[in-house]
């Protein structure tokens, strides 16, 4: 595109944008702008075992559990539309993940694609009823925060003669050649060979102190990027990002913004799924109160990240930088002096920040004064 | 108003005859012809309320005609969606202009229509191919655009109209309806796009231009069809008609000349 300029003299109030200009109009730059803040303030209150490998992936576990859903919220949010119910789903494919694995006895090949599938039915079913009905998402997905909770508690008390635990998860997981993949840390091997030759941080008896990186920060890692080129680079992308910039626009141009909704509040719901069926494997039981106000917690990362409520905008790169701010707070906060429920204050003050810096963001976009 | 006679002997690629479109009791279009042959500016003019509206709709597959044919390439057609006229070649720029804000040129450019490379999972939207065939039409109707990643906000009114006119064109569009493209624009932005819509003719499209403005209409038109209360009033070739005689037949002849007249031939 060099040979462009050249030929651009033609209008001479555009003005030539600066490198700070063009940054702004990134949707993520805010997210990353305050990955860096929070580090800094935590470079200087916390302890500094905060940023040694073992305190990073503390921060990062919750981040990256909290992530994946997030990166859902924010390809929902992009398209247009709010799931409020992935908290409950959470719980409620959790429970059904429980029920599959230790009630049925089934292997994690079945119980796994099973949890997905019903999830993403689950998801349909909301974005059907907003499609259908036309009714703003935020209201019918509250209806479905409720009705989650609410089955998932039942269910459990079904399945467990009155309990609103269910345990024994790990027992009917622990030797499926699957579990790896959805438990526990990954590069084990590698961890232990860095510690035989002191790269990392040992225990006396010579085991490295972080055994590996957990499972979820992987997943957390590729579905952000899958996520991204997805958006980024795919025709579905594009589909995302008209269907939530201007629905009827996007119609008559012939984009399929029904199918591309639905799809979405199925991927959300899958991501919802995937977290229940990590925490559940990692817990080794599922509880009726798992994902409780996660949906807010995810939809505050998407918004961090650059999304605005109003869809048509944002990324998912932004809602990957948004959860790990929120790791850094949640964990980091124990790492420093200050009282540990300063973190909501923090949390909602961020919200407020990145909404208004979206907004202002929006403005420069769209050329709107 | 004289049948006209085909320019460069041309036959018409969209031909709409006594087409009657009724709502209910309303009748809005009582029996309306209209031509469009290749590379030719064919003006539709009408006051609000005349049926220009439902006209167009009708001959973009948005509504079926309760009485009358439409004859596409000579052969009768029956659109049943406005995709069915967009595939046959009938495009049509509406006022909104089908466009969203927040998205760069390219993305608007291509949107539902993505040209893509690779195969299976790895099936990708072709960015750079879309970026450089953006900047290309955009170079040719005029606009430099900063960079094809450029958001459409950014972009005035009638570069917005321009980028619509040159998408619909891109895309193969033979015809090209235009939904009164100039009514929101200032001075320099209406020339704008009138130049666009010269420019789109000489490759050989057939534009029919909506306007209620008989300036604008006269400075590109081929030839002026007047619609008042959904009915054709005639058709007049360039230079046959006065914007004066025009005008008279818009408003529906003599109240106006005298509304014009105590305005001391204003408007």
């Amino acid at each position: 595109m060099t040979d462009v300029s050249a030929n651009d003299a033609a209008d001479e109030r555009l003005g030539k944008e600066s490198l700070g200009a063009r940054l702004m109009k990134r949707p993520e730059l805010g997210a990353i702008a305050g990955v860096v803040l929070v580090t800094i303030f935590f470079l200087v209150t916390a302890d500094p075992a905060m940023f040694t490998l073992s305190g990073v992936i503390n921060f990062m576990t919750p981040a990256a559990q909290l992530g994946i859903l997030a990166i859902g919220a924010a390809m929902l949010m992009i398209g247009g539309e709010f799931d409020l119910s992935i908290g409950s789903m959470v719980a409620f494919a959790g429970l059904f993940f429980a029920a599959m694995t230790v009630t049925f006895g089934l292997p994690l090949i079945l119980a796994i694609p099973m949890t997905f599938v019903f999830a993403a039915m689950v998801g349909s079913l909301n974005g059907f009823i907003v499609i259908k009905s036309g009714l703003p998402s935020f209201i019918v997905t509250l209806a479905f925060l409720f009705i989650l909770r609410g089955l998932s508690l039942v269910g459990l008390k079904y399945a467990t003669g009155g309990s609103t635990q269910l345990r024994g998860v790990r027992d009917a997981t622990e030797n499926d050649p699957l579990a790896p993949f959805f438990s526990g840390d990954a590069f084990g091997g590698l961890f232990r060979w860095l510690a035989a030759n002191d790269y990392v941080e040992t225990f006396k008896n010579g085991t490295p102190k972080v055994p590996g990186i957990p499972v979820e920060i992987i997943w957390f890692v590729i579905i952000a990027l899958v996520a991204t080129w997805v958006l980024l680079r795919t025709p579905a992308g594009n589909w995302i990002f008209a269907a939530g910039g201007d629905t009827n626009a996007a119609t008559n141009s012939g984009v399929p913004v029904r199918r591309v909704k639905i799809s979405l509040f199925m991927v959300t719901a899958a991501c919802a799924a995937m977290v229940a069926i990590i925490t559940v494997m990692d817990a080794g039981s599922t509880d009726s109160r798992r994902g409780f106000q996660k949906e807010f917690e995810a939809i505050i990362a998407a918004v961090i990240g650059g999304c605005l409520l109003t869809g048509g905008y944002g990324s998912a790169i932004g809602a990957f930088f948004g959860s790990i701010i929120f790791g850094m707070v949640v964990i980091g906060l124990t790492y420093t002096d200050f009282d540990q429920d300063w973190f909501q204050v923090f949390l909602g003050g961020m919200l407020l920040l990145a909404v208004l810096f979206n907004n202002a963001i929006r403005k420069r976009v769209t050329g709107e004064r | 108003m004289t049948e006209p006679i085909a320019r460069n002997g041309a036959e018409p690629i969209v031909r709409m005859r006594d087409i009657e479109k009724h709502f209910g009791n309303i009748i809005a279009l009582a029996g309306v012809s209209f031509d469009v042959r290749p590379g030719e500016c064919h003006c539709l003019l009408g006051d609000n309320g005349a049926g220009k509206s439902t006209f167009i709709k009708t001959m973009s597959g948005v509504h079926k005609p309760t009485k009358g044919e439409i004859l596409f390439e000579g052969r009768t057609m029956d659109f049943s969606s406005p995709r069915d006229a967009m595939e046959a070649g009938i495009a049509t720029v509406f006022q909104d202009l089908a466009m969203i804000p927040l998205m760069s040129v390219t993305r608007n450019f291509f949107m539902g229509r993505e040209p893509t490379v690779g195969r299976g999972p790895f099936k990708r939207m072709d960015v750079e191919r879309m970026n450089e065939i953006t900047m290309a039409q955009m170079r040719e109707m005029g606009i430099n655009l900063r960079a094809p990643d450029q958001a459409v906000g950014t972009l005035s009114g009638g570069e917005r109209q321009t980028v619509a006119i040159a998408r619909a064109v891109h895309f193969g569009a033979k015809v090209l309806i235009l939904d009164e493209p100039t009514s929101a624009l200032g001075v320099r932005q209406t020339s704008n796009v009138l130049a666009t819509i010269d420019k789109v003719r000489r490759q050989g499209v057939g534009v029919v231009f909506i306007s209620h403005n008989v300036r604008h209409a006269l400075a590109v038109g081929d030839r002026f069809t007047v619609l008042n209360r959904g009915k054709t009033l005639g058709t007049a070739t360039r230079g046959e008609i006065t914007p004066e005689e025009l005008q008279d037949m818009m408003a529906g002849g003599q109240e106006m000349a005298t509304l014009e007249g105590s305005l001391g031939g204003t408007v």
